[in-house]
């Protein structure tokens, strides 16, 4: 299961390599691959002179920390890279820079904390990580000042053909577009496995504008809020409902025809989809469709419970789901049957 | 010009969905404009002038801030966000009128104290009993805007959308007015401008333009214990200096205000706090466009109820004609 590998890996905004590497590993035999200045992992497919040319893009990028400074007993102050909740980060198991050391994050113990303090929310800068160095120069044998550090959660299957695991933002995207290399195409289709997109859409705009293609389509994890305390119309996206087709986000307005071929194409052939019914957030669309005089952008994502934790929650079927749908568009677009 | 602008005010045309305000607009402008095209966002772009003279780029942007539904219930009311900014005090009690004619009125929530008032807790009654019926006439997804006729009031008018139909209105107008121009100007009749300056940037990219002037609304200081702000409705057009999206060039401030005062024609200086406009997007683009910035001053923007001076408008007019009669070079 190629979800489980990436899910795994390790690839904070800026450190990409390890994911890139792996995609790599499985797509240099199927598709024309190159890696662009910012890191971008770009594969083509099809015929360069045909029409349209077709950006798909997914990021390999996930949340994480980033080491900012070595205390003298040894312990690791940090910052945050990208959005995460800072309620969620004591006690997370953690491995730091390209040695993986293995470290916990710490806090101060319960037993000596004072009662409001026990009532407020750890900030950041109280947080330090802990990888057994007992000395600034015990810890600085094995990491660095800057050195990355990411969460660490196996891969696991579980309930009815759910998956929790980290990083599913956006590793289940770089699935589905590794799954559409293995087919043919009579036009240009580049698959982009873009970097840096959670600290602000980076890599999606170089990548753009390199390829300067006539439509494009992001493949995304989003935001599922159907639990208990969000009312019906707060969810964004409801699990296990199919992939959700986004209208609008603080980055992109969907372009239309897409939006509306994509729900045509699910209706046709019995895939659910749903609407993604939240305005907030942001993707690569955001970047890509304002690229030189303008692309087409839409996007489709699978919904993921507890996004940006090290612990977020997926539909195996919804991920299936969207891969068969984006096949299908790619087939729709091969058979002339979508154009702008 | 009091006729343009009120049709244009009327054609629904929130952001993301400008067709038929550009359908509308295409049809004023052919007659008058060398060429004219849509570009992959949907901008419509109309060419005059002569070919090798200054690059101009004129922008006004076609769409307008509304409501998107995001959900259905099952009583049938619709639950909505905003697209582009809008007051949420603004809306309830307000009418919303969808593309296919469908009309609501924004409800509330019961609340315990007006400031809990937030967009999550209103919806649109389109007088749907249940589900079913309310799908029959709007599906998730579906844009309405303000209802907001159009009533004038001999130099006043008062319409929604004015943001920035009446900027659309003063370029046709100018289009349709200009003799000859030993420039080649381009008319930029933008999208997604209220959701992020997001048509002017790719707009301003394909036509790669010397010089960048966008004509847009702006907020006023005139009413009753209003935001200090030097722009009065009537008082002439407003030659931008700042806002938060662009420093407005120096050589195109003194563009326009020359022209201004070469024709007498009555104008006044806008420092504004906020906000921002296509000119934010313009002179970013590329190795950076000189750009400047017309605005009309409007009451209560982004409401259904935006009031306006016809004769701003028409002096605004008359400033792009000025400024397009000789050849534009920057110094």
């Amino acid at each position: 299961m190629v979800l489980k590998g990436l899910s795994e890996a390790a690839g904070v905004a800026g450190d990409e390599k390890d994911v890139r590497n792996l995609i790599l590993d499985r797509i240099c035999d199927l598709a024309r691959t190159e890696i662009d200045a910012l890191g971008n992992l770009i594969a083509f497919k099809g015929k360069g002179t045909g029409k349209p040319r077709v950006m798909l893009a997914a990021h390999m990028d996930e949340v994480g920390l980033i080491l900012s400074r070595v205390e003298r007993n040894g312990l690791l102050r940090f910052k945050k890279v990208g959005g995460i909740d800072d309620r969620i980060l004591p006690s997370q198991p953690v491995r730091v820079g390209p040695g993986k050391v293995p470290g916990v994050i710490g806090a101060g113990p319960v037993h000596l904390q004072k009662p409001e303090a026990q009532r407020a929310v750890f900030k950041t800068e109280d947080l330090y990580v802990d990888i057994g160095a007992r000395t600034r120069e015990e810890a600085e044998q094995v990491i660095k000042l800057g050195d990355y550090i990411s969460f660490v959660t196996a891969y696991q299957e579980f309930g009815d053909g759910l998956a929790r695991g980290k990083a599913f933002d956006d590793r289940v995207g770089c699935t589905a577009l590794m799954e559409i290399l293995e087919k043919d195409y009579d036009f240009p289709v580049y698959a982009v496995f873009t970097v840096q997109e959670e600290v602000g859409l980076r890599g999606a705009g170089t990548a753009a504008f390199r390829i300067n293609p006539d439509l494009a389509l992001v493949v995304e994890a989003t935001t599922c809020a159907d639990t208990p305390e969000t009312e019906e119309h707060g969810e964004a996206t409801r699990l296990g409902q199919g992939p959700a087709v986004s209208l609008m986000d603080a980055t992109s307005i969907a372009d239309r025809r897409i939006v509306r071929h994509l729900v045509e194409l699910a209706d046709k052939n019995g895939i659910p989809i749903q609407y993604r019914r939240a305005t907030a957030g942001g993707n690569d669309s955001g970047r890509i469709h304002l690229t030189r005089t303008g692309v087409p952008t839409a996007s489709l994502s699978v919904p993921c419970r507890y996004l940006h934790s090290p612990v977020c929650v997926i539909s195996l079927r919804d991920l299936e789901y969207t891969i068969q749908l984006l096949g299908l568009f790619l087939d729709s677009i091969q058979k002339g049957g979508f154009r702008l | 010009m009091n006729d343009l602008i009120g049709e244009l005010t009327q054609i629904h045309g929130p952001s993301g969905n400008e067709e038929w305000v550009r359908e509308a607009i295409r049809a004023l402008i052919e007659p008058h404009a060398n060429q004219v095209w849509t570009d992959a966002l949907g901008n419509l772009i109309a060419s005059a002038g002569r070919e090798g003279g200054t690059r101009v780029m004129l922008s006004a942007h076609m769409d307008e801030v509304g409501v998107m539904v995001t959900h259905v219930d099952e009583e049938g009311f619709l639950r909505f966000d905003r697209v582009g900014s809008i007051n949420p005090y603004f809306l309830p009690g307000r009418r919303v009128v969808f593309a296919n004619g469908t009309v609501g009125t924004i409800g509330t929530e019961r609340l315990d104290s007006i400031k809990d008032l937030e967009v999550s807790r209103l919806f649109i009654d389109i007088g749907a009993r249940n589900r079913s019926s309310a799908l029959e006439k709007v599906r998730v997804g579906d844009l309405a805007t303000f209802w907001g006729p159009v009533h004038n009031m001999g130099d006043t008018i008062l319409a929604k959308s004015l943001d920035d139909r009446i900027g659309c209105a003063v370029l046709v107008q100018t289009l349709k007015e200009l003799q000859e121009t030993p420039n080649l100007v381009f008319f930029v009749f933008t999208v997604q401008e209220e959701v992020g300056i997001r048509g002017a940037r790719t707009a301003a990219y394909g036509l790669d333009p010397e010089v960048g002037i966008a004509v847009d609304v702006t907020a006023t200081g005139d009413t009753p214990k209003a935001r200090r702000l030097e722009v009065s409705v009537g008082k002439g057009v407003a030659v931008k200096i700042k806002d938060r999206s662009v420093m407005t060039h120096p050589a195109v401030k003194k563009l326009l205000v020359d022209a201004a005062e070469e024709q007498g024609i009555p104008y006044q200086f806008e420092v504004l706090e906020f906000g921002g406009t296509d000119a934010g997007a313009i002179h970013l683009t590329r190795e950076g466009v000189p750009s400047g910035v017309l605005s009309i001053p409007v009451r209560y923007v982004h409401s259904p109820s935006e009031m306006a001076s016809l004769e701003d408008a028409e002096n605004c007019v008359r400033l792009l004609k000025q400024v397009l009669s000789r050849p534009i070079r920057l110094d």
